[in-house]
């Protein structure tokens, strides 16, 4: 009814309503000393020769008129129906939701408060706690992340310790509940490379994580890599965290062809994960921080922090506390 | 039968009378009936109230025999398990029920509605218990009659506290059937009903006490589709029970002896009787009706009379319009069932039950959906191998638990990286992630087909072989 600017129609549709529902019951309190010709037919014909008979109706069944009609006023008293006229109970379906919510809050938050009170590591170790963590996980990250977590081409492997912007229980907390951009520029600072230069560049990076690459490039390509890529990858290639992935390691995020390679120069490559914080809230980003951080890549915090390494991060040995990262 | 149904209309309303739109209900009291089909009818009365009553309460393999478990979505009959992906049984079942309606109906006329629709069997029950209450229906004519004393409302209350005892019984047992019946049973004398329970009990109560002990041959002439429908089955060969016109009339009493002929008169002694023992209150006189239910009442009460008289039984029998017409006998009446429409209906019904009874007897107790990983189409791994991810949804169906094998098949150089070897539970599902690994050359570029094989350890029949795509970039 929001829709209309002018109070009269609001009065105009409650109007219709009420003068319908009441001149039914009119009606058929009117009807009440009718009669019919018992016998005869309505004289209505289908296919030829099907007529309808004049039968009486059951009584009951006009009792069942009344019933409805009743139950029309008791409905229009209590639910929204006569023009903005709320009803008695002010039902929404926006009011509706927002109960089921508050008792789903309810039911649920006490799960959640539990682990949320708990550090990371305790969590990651706790069995309930992985297996919310995973449902969580299949329902809001698998899309990208796959259901593995092991990612694919431009989403990033999370469960094997190299980090593109930190592997700690808290940068895991803030890529998920922040989001995280990221940006290479096309020909990194160097916006005149030639094609024959990228590929020499090319050459060099795949030469940097041990791949066969032409060795004449590569030589060529070391000598425009510092100035045209080291600012950010550092002038052995190895990053910056949260800056630049580490190019000389085995972890390749768009592929490690010469071809991809060259894409990715001469074009730049432009990311990004959504921040989830404010749709997730505080109980879910802290299960799914655990579960992530489960996985096997989770990185301890700082020499003090309480040995609780979980399980699965034990075969991965947890990396040096300044992360590897990822290209 | 539209015709039939006109005709005997017109030949029994003679003159139009004005009379009220609203028909004031007046309550039929059935007589009491003896005979061959009230045999029938009260021998469908028990198998089927045994069936309802007592299935529910058989255990099986430790648990309840025939269970419908909504919450676990989980319908258990017997030794099997029927999940939400076997709902084809239940529309087959449907579609069987259906033929078989249109079957019985187009041979027999209302055979469903005579003898085994739940109306008809509650509403046999429950006159049965008014009839032990209040007496015959004289007895209960003169009390519905009389006025109210301290005889009337304890004979009354004796009948109604007598149905809605039974009517709450049939609302326990059909809760029953979803909630297991033996824990339900304790719910009640602890007080600790679920609100559905609660709810489901009375109102499935409510409406038995409603339908069987009020409404009764209401809901057959105003409420129920089926009643109507079942009039375009019916053609001149269907049987249906019909008085014989030709040797009835002209009715009228008469005293035991002579030849009714001989007196001018056709063999209808004109008693009453059939129409005082039908349980919608019609005179099946007058033709076949609507409001015929086909429970052969009739047939029972004036073969008894007949028998009296010393005449031949079935004035009122199962005959059909052409029979009547050409005066034909059983043979000619039983050639004559053997018609196109009875043969359709019972082909495709048989090819339904052949392939319902196949598909029961076939039904795998394992299943297998492999759901590919949509957002990444396919990764590099260290080595420049092709990854693809892939969900296995394995459900054991069986009610015994089985350890399962997981293998992949279709591109040289395949690999299965993941659980290889799964446990599952009795009639549950797991579900485990697992990769594929193809060398790059491996396939041609795009989708490749591969097949993963779930098999069981303890029983090598008991296998999946399920397609699934490999998309090579």
């Amino acid at each position: 009814m929001s829709d209309f600017v002018s109070g009269f129609w609001n009065i105009y549709v409650a109007g219709i309503a009420l003068v319908s529902v009441i001149g039914c019951g009119v009606f058929l309190w009117l009807q009440g000393t009718a009669t019919h010709t018992a016998g005869q037919t309505t004289g209505h014909v289908w296919d030829e020769t099907l007529e309808e008979y004049s039968n009486p109706l059951p009584n009951w069944w006009r009792w069942m008129f009344y019933i409805t009609i009743v139950f029309s006023l008791f409905y229009l008293a209590m639910y929204p129906g006569l023009g903005t006229f709320q009803g008695k109970w002010n039902w929404s379906s926006t009011g509706q939701y927002g109960g089921e919510m508050t008792k789903a809050d309810e039911q649920y938050g006490p799960i959640f408060k539990k682990f949320q009170s708990q550090d990371i590591q305790a969590v990651a170790a706790n069995k309930d706690a992985r297996e919310m963590g995973q449902r969580l996980f299949l329902t809001y990250c698998a899309q990208c992340h796959g259901s593995d977590a092991k990612g694919g081409k431009g989403y990033p492997n999370l469960t094997d310790g190299d980090w593109l912007f930190g592997g700690t229980a808290g940068q895991i907390k803030e890529s998920i509940t922040k989001g995280r951009d990221a940006m290479m520029p096309a020909k990194g600072l160097k916006p005149d490379l030639t094609g024959e230069q990228i590929k020499d560049l090319a050459a060099y990076v795949r030469s940097l994580s041990g791949l066969a690459a032409d060795s004449i490039r590569a030589q060529r390509g070391k000598e425009l890599f510092v100035p045209s890529c080291g600012a950010c990858h550092g002038p052995e290639g190895k990053g910056t965290l949260a800056l630049a992935p580490n190019l000389t390691d085995n972890v390749w995020l768009y592929g490690s062809s010469e071809a991809e390679i060259i894409n990715g120069i001469t074009h730049g490559r432009t990311n990004r994960m959504p921040a989830w914080g404010e749709f997730l809230g505080e109980g879910k980003t802290h299960l799914l921080t655990a579960y992530v951080y489960g996985l096997g890549g989770g990185v301890k915090d700082a020499p003090a922090a309480a040995p609780a390494t979980p399980a699965e991060a034990a075969p991965v040995a947890p990396v040096e506390a300044a992360p590897a990262e990822k290209k | 039968m539209i015709s039939t149904a006109s005709e005997s209309l017109q030949e029994n309303k003679p003159h139009f009378v004005e009379e009220s739109l609203y028909e004031v209900h007046l309550k039929v009291h059935p007589r009491a009936v003896s005979g061959i089909f009230a045999t029938w009818r009260w021998a469908l009365v028990w198998f089927t109230q045994l069936v309802f009553y007592g299935l529910c309460w058989l255990p099986w393999n430790g648990r309840q025999a025939v269970l419908f478990d909504l919450v676990e979505r989980k319908f258990f009959i017997f030794g099997l398990v029927f999940w939400p992906q076997d709902v084809i049984f239940l529309s087959v079942l449907l579609i069987i029920s259906a033929y078989s309606l249109f079957l019985f109906t187009a041979v027999g006329g209302r055979l469903w509605c005579g003898y085994a629709c739940p109306q008809t069997v509650y509403t046999e029950i429950f006159t049965w218990i008014e009839q032990k209450i209040e007496g015959e229906r004289n007895a209960r004519i003169k009390l519905d009659a009389a006025p109210m004393s301290a005889h009337k409302l304890w004979v009354r209350s004796a009948k109604h506290g007598a149905w809605a005892l039974l009517a709450l019984w049939t609302g326990f047992t059909f809760v029953g059937y979803f909630s297991p019946i033996k824990t339900l049973w304790a719910s009640v004398w602890n007080f600790s009903l679920g609100p559905w329970e609660t709810f489901w009990m009375f109102f499935y109560g409510s409406l038995t006490y409603l339908f069987a002990g009020h409404m009764r041959e209401q809901v057959c002439k105003h409420m129920c589709p089926y009643a109507r429908f079942q009039g375009v089955m019916f053609d001149p060969d269907t049987l249906t029970i019909t008085y014989d016109t030709e040797r009835g009339e002209p009715r009228g009493p008469r005293r035991k002896g002579p030849e009714p002929r001989s007196i001018g008169k056709g063999d209808c002694v004109d008693c009453y009787i059939c129409v005082q023992v039908c349980p919608t209150g019609i005179d099946i006189r007058n033709g076949l009706q609507y409001e015929c239910i086909g429970c052969a009442a009739c047939i029972d009460a004036c073969d008894q009379v007949m028998e009296k008289m010393d005449y031949p039984k079935g004035l009122i029998r199962y005959s059909t319009e052409h029979a009547i017409e050409a005066r034909w006998g059983w043979k000619e009446i039983l050639c004559h069932i053997v018609r196109p429409r009875v043969v359709i209906y019972s082909a495709i019904l048989g090819a339904i039950v052949v392939a319902f009874v196949w598909g029961i007897a076939t039904k795998a107790s394992l299943r297998v959906d492999v759901i590919r990983d949509r957002g990444t189409l396919a990764r590099e791994v260290e080595g420049g191998l092709i990854e693809n991810v892939y969900r296995l949804h394995v459900i054991n169906v069986s009610e015994t638990p089985h350890r399962y094998a997981i293998s992949v098949t279709g591109l040289p150089g395949m690999d299965l990286i993941g659980e290889r070897i799964l446990e599952v539970p009795a009639a549950a599902d797991r579900t485990v992630t697992v990769q594929v690994r193809v060398p790059p050359e491996s396939g041609k570029k795009g989708s490749n087909q591969i097949f993963f094989d779930v098999k069981s350890f303890a029983d090598e029949r008991v296998a999946v072989h399920e397609k699934a795509s490999f998309l090579q970039p």
